[in-house]
């Protein structure tokens, strides 16, 4: 923990030093401008410029990451006190699957679509890391899905990702089609059904458990 | 097999059938993205929205317009959006003046204007020089004696750094020997609550923000930057009318454009989609309400019109050193 | 004044069967688009928007689409409580401040207390600004007028300084945490300049980048840095990615092995014991409602801030401070009353000066202009038959809203009883779903995730984060009007704190923002003095 209190710090205060010299930084296409001439505090009788709060902001940054350092060398905070690690092997192992499986997660919506990446995203967590049973793993991650589509596509028209044009085409377009065209009751009929499905599964799913 | 034979032949003459009503004439087969290009609440946002209620309440589309504003970098972010999106039959967008400018001033976003769809122009937005009652002008001439006798103390409130409000306000420091202080507001209604509560001088908003502290009373309009009066304020002169000037005139383009690469096909719908949006009366009652100007307009027409204002706006910008 | 007889004629007509039934589904509409994380009520009423003009036709009543629409509203300020209680997650920037003692409260097993407590203020929070508005609109509209570019700064400042001591014991981590917030408010389009700020990694970095590493920059695809940072970090990426990953993760870790998360019973007997502890959070709610309707009404501010105070006067002005942020009933109370009173007091300005208030308001304005309405200084004259109802429903949509509020917590506690591998992913799954809503934007989901992961490591190493949450929604508006007002002054300071500063060369006296800069100073000044007193005098130390 000492160490990660340190390197972090460091890490903290190397960002600060490039956010400050990236303050005074101008528009990419202005050739004629002089680094540093936007972080003035009274431009012309104008007041601050542009680069004028991020770069003493930054720089207090920096200021507060000098005086963390400080303080841990002098054993001041409690992480730099403690002798635990900082990630113990749970923790690693932690970040890992759940870490990898959200990269994973994100990385699939660009391809199979926001609503099937759901469905794969809650499979793998329900079943390899969560162990619950299969049954309940599976209708959990497509019931779930459903209900988050009919209510941001269909029902808000607050449109997800859609992945690869091809699974667009053949998949959501029919569905949409056929989702609009249903009444305002037919939608909670289907919010109902897959409810009341859902609710049976887990139901036996503890009953299977707890005997 | 002889069912299932027939039945297969039934399905891809049918498909068939489909596919060649498809190409002759364009439908929309999902939800339309119809992106903003300013934030949620501003001058465009609120005519995006009414565009789709209309759209909505008489049915005009099969498919429903989904509305998402991309307000990044003055439109930057929804111009480099468009450029590249997967879908451009099913994408259309609504510009102001910022189509015009901020490729011009971003070199770097590498867009290219004459590439988007012309679609349909829904008007032209006008803009008129308003001062607040107490101040005691009644005129341009008293406008500008007023002005001078401050000094550097006049400030001019206006939408943007270096936006269609900016621009007025250089060309009136430039033309009449000013020195109004401009200051960049986030949008035209704090501009105009701002000027009602003296917090400023003057500002040149259009006249659907100020419209409010019109009637009551709190603010009144001295010129219009029209080449006509407008109808609504038959009393204010137009600056060509005060001035010396010949034709300063200035206007903001409200328009629908289509994603570069949108077919023909899709184009043909949308301008009539738009066309029916634009003559229905609650466009009209809209239009005439808040002094809007502009004849529809598309297809070529469009694609010229926005020719002779990026023109235009490269010299404007050019002249007040926004642009080299 | 003939005010009492037209608000019950104006709430006459919202009882009528047609109104009362939209009031009742515009608020359970609004309950679950606010309880959503992602989608707040700026989408709830913009989505809805069209739909009104069914109403409009069916009833042909004037107010009719207006009374459903803001019944939406209300119904989201309550469902903001709800994502924050259970889940940990503020669904909105309104709700950020009701997480600091709602989670901790949900954590403690008093989920239930705290959901109710959240209703019950709401309720009184909006009743008394509705209370306000019925009495005094017309008058605070002028007072609205008078809070200029300066103005708003002063009270910015005011704002910050009710969170000094919002951190935690560790003075630079508490300071790095509020500068790196207010650093990520300054990243993208800068208003006053119109140049972008801040674009990580443009192109000629990246060309640096490639050229050390020895590759070759054509063959790297371009990363279109300008998109993704162009109009900023957005509220809702860092408070999504703390709160919804990097709080999760860290629950995950610290949790263990164990399954559930808490347990909680719920029965009419303990929502009833709910109602009674009210009497423990009387003070942050009559904070939160005066102080949440006055912010309220100024334009600009919005009920962000408002809470955001209320919780710190709430703090500042209690007893026992350190009791925040580990379950203090008063400290969910504050923030609510005071998100519901704001949004009513938004209200005011839209209609009295058709100017909106925030994001929420700018819509319900836009459906006023199409419904042939003009929000103005003259609405209140002209169309009597559209303001008084509308008033009326407000009261009505109120009660409406914490009886349904009231009738659905066994559902949303139901949440809580899930086994937390189910749960997990599932608060995974709407911070993600719930960001692409908010912004449409891919990149946005990423940096989110990002921020969560960062969120992670900082939070194992004990660095305060909801001071940043906390600067990135005031950072923006501070320092816009901040320079908006030093345009006004030549660069001169002296225009905030000197009431005899000539802004217009009529040489007038300006008396607000001075002598709020001075309280704000003061505010902030005062716990720096004490503390380098007592370091002076030897006593115990508190730093570190």
């Amino acid at each position: 923990m000492r160490r990660a209190e340190f390197v972090t710090a460091i890490i903290l205060g190397l960002l600060s030093v490039y956010l400050m010299w990236k303050a005074g930084e101008g528009p990419e296409w202005d050739t004629e401008y002089v680094h540093w001439a936007n972080t003035g505090i009274n431009i012309d009788g104008s007041g601050p410029g542009k680069g004028f709060f991020p770069f003493y902001l930054a720089l207090g940054m920096l200021i507060s990451c000098i005086w963390i350092v400080v303080n841990a060398i002098r054993r001041q905070s409690p992480p730099s006190q403690s002798d635990e690690p900082f990630m113990d092997g749970y923790a690693k192992k932690m970040l890992l699957m759940v870490g990898g499986g959200l990269i994973g997660f994100l990385i699939l919506i660009d391809l199979i679509s926001m609503y099937a990446a759901i469905a794969v995203f809650m499979l793998y967590y329900m079943l390899i890391l969560g162990r619950h049973p299969a049954m309940l793993s599976v209708v959990t991650s497509l019931v779930v899905p459903f209900w988050l589509y009919l209510f941001f596509d269909i029902v808000m028209t607050k449109v997800q990702p859609k992945g690869l044009r091809w699974i667009e085409d053949t998949i959501y377009t029919p569905a949409g089609n056929f989702f609009r065209d249903q009444s305002f009751i037919g939608i909670v009929m289907f919010f109902v059904v897959s409810g009341a499905i859902l609710t049976f599964v887990a139901r036996s799913a503890r009953r299977q458990g707890g005997a | 097999m002889k069912l299932l034979k027939n039945l297969t032949l039934g399905v891809a003459a049918i498909g068939m059938a489909l596919t060649a009503t498809a190409a002759s004439a364009f439908e929309p087969s999902k939800p339309i993205d119809f992106v903003i290009m300013a934030g949620k609440g501003g001058g465009a946002d609120k005519m995006a929205r009414l565009m789709q209620s209309i759209v909505e309440k008489n049915e005009l589309a099969d498919k429903p317009l989904v509305p998402t504003n991309k307000s990044g970098g003055s439109g930057a972010e929804a111009l480099t959006y468009m450029s590249g999106v997967g879908d451009p039959d099913h994408s259309i967008m609504v510009t102001l003046n910022s189509f015009y400018t901020t490729p011009l001033r971003q070199p770097g976003l590498k867009v290219d204007n004459m590439a988007f769809a012309p679609v349909a122009r829904m008007a032209e937005d006008t803009f008129v020089l308003w001062v607040h009652k107490d101040e005691g002008i009644t005129d341009f001439e008293g406008f500008l004696k007023e002005v001078k006798s401050r000094g550097n103390k006049w400030v001019m409130g206006g939408t943007g750094k270096n936006s269609e409000d900016n621009i007025i306000t250089d060309h009136l420091n430039e033309a009449y020997g000013l020195d109004i202080k401009y200051i960049p507001y986030k949008g035209g209604g704090a501009v105009a609550k701002d000027l009602a509560g003296k917090q400023i001088q003057s500002s040149v908003n259009n006249p659907s923000e100020a419209l409010g502290f019109y009637e009551s009373g709190d603010v009144i309009p001295i010129v219009a930057f029209t080449n006509e009066r407008l109808p609504m304020f038959p009393d204010t002169p137009t600056l060509n009318e005060v001035s010396d000037e010949e034709d300063f005139a200035y206007f903001m383009q409200r328009s629908v454009v289509g994603a570069p690469g949108m077919s023909d096909e899709a184009q043909a719908y949308y301008t009539d989609l738009f066309t029916k949006v634009f003559e229905s009366d609650e466009w009209q009652k809209y239009k005439n309400d808040k002094s809007l100007m502009g004849e529809f307009m598309s297809g070529d027409d469009l694609s010229e019109y926005w020719g002779v204002q990026i023109e235009n706006h490269e010299k404007i910008l050019k002249a007040s050193g926004a642009i080299k | 004044m003939d005010i009492i007889p037209a608000l019950m004629d104006g709430l006459w007509i919202a009882v009528q069967p047609h109104n009362l039934a939209l009031a009742v589904i515009g608020v359970v509409v609004g309950l679950f688009v606010g309880a959503l994380p992602g989608l707040g009520s700026v989408n709830g009423v913009a989505i809805l928007l069209p739909f009104t003009f069914v109403i409009n036709e069916a009833t042909s009543d004037p107010a009719a689409p207006m009374i459903f629409l803001a019944a939406i509203y209300y119904g989201a300020m309550y469902g903001g409580a709800i994502s924050s209680i259970t889940l940990g997650i503020p669904g909105a920037s309104t709700a950020v401040a009701t997480t600091f003692d709602g989670r901790p409260m949900a954590l403690k097993g008093q989920a239930d207390r705290a959901l109710v407590t959240a209703a019950i203020a709401s309720f009184i929070g909006g009743t008394v600004a509705t209370l306000f508005f019925t009495g005094f609109a017309p008058l605070l509209s002028s007072v609205a007028l008078d809070f200029g570019n300066p103005e708003i700064f002063a009270l910015m400042l005011l704002a910050f300084a009710t969170f000094i001591g919002l951190g935690g014991d560790d003075i630079p981590k508490t300071m790095f945490s509020i500068f790196f917030g207010l650093l990520l408010a300054t990243v993208g389009f800068d208003t006053i300049s119109g140049e972008p700020r801040l674009i990580f990694l443009n192109e000629r970095e990246q060309a640096a980048v490639l050229g050390m590493v020895g590759a070759d920059p054509e063959a790297v695809p371009f990363f279109d840095s300008v998109a993704w940072f162009s109009r900023g970090i957005q509220f809702l990426v860092l408070a999504i990615g703390v709160y919804g990953i990097g709080e999760m993760l860290w629950t995950i870790n610290a949790s263990r092995y164990k399954v559930t998360m808490t347990e909680t019973t719920i029965s009419a007997k303990r929502i009833w014991a709910g109602i009674v502890g009210m009497k423990d959070a009387w003070k942050g709610t009559t904070i939160g409602s005066l102080l949440g309707f006055f912010v309220g009404i100024l334009p600009a501010a919005g009920a962000t801030p408002g809470s955001l105070m209320s919780y710190g006067v709430a703090k500042m002005t209690s007893r026992n401070p350190r009791s925040y942020g580990e379950g203090n009933p008063d400290g969910v109370a504050a923030p609510e009353a005071a998100n519901n009173s704001a949004s009513t007091g938004a209200m005011l300005p839209m209609m009295t000066l058709g100017i909106p208030g925030s994001p929420t308001t700018a819509v319900l304005l836009a459906g006023m202009v199409i419904w042939g309405l003009e929000p103005g200084p003259r609405l209140f004259e002209d169309r009597p038959e559209f303001v008084w109802p509308l008033i009326g429903s407000f009261y009505v949509s109120n009660l409406v809203a914490v009886l349904v509020n009231l009738a659905f917590i066994p559902l949303f506690l139901a949440v809580l009883r899930m086994p937390f591998t189910i749960l997990a992913p599932v608060i995974f799954v709407l911070s993600i779903v719930g960001t692409y809503a908010a912004y449409d934007n891919m990149n946005d989901v990423w940096l989110m995730v990002l921020f969560g992961f960062g969120a992670y490591f900082l939070r194992v190493l004990d660095y305060p984060l909801a001071p940043a949450v906390l600067a990135v929604v005031l950072g923006t508006t501070a320092e816009e009007k901040m320079r908006q007002s030093l345009l006004l002054s030549d660069g001169d300071f002296a225009i905030f704190w000197n009431p005899f500063f000539d802004r217009d060369g009529k040489g007038q006296d300006w008396w607000i923002a001075p002598i709020t800069t001075w309280i704000a100073v003061i505010l902030i000044a005062l716990p720096i003095v004490l503390w380098a007193v007592r370091k002076m005098r030897g006593g115990s130390s508190v730093e570190a």
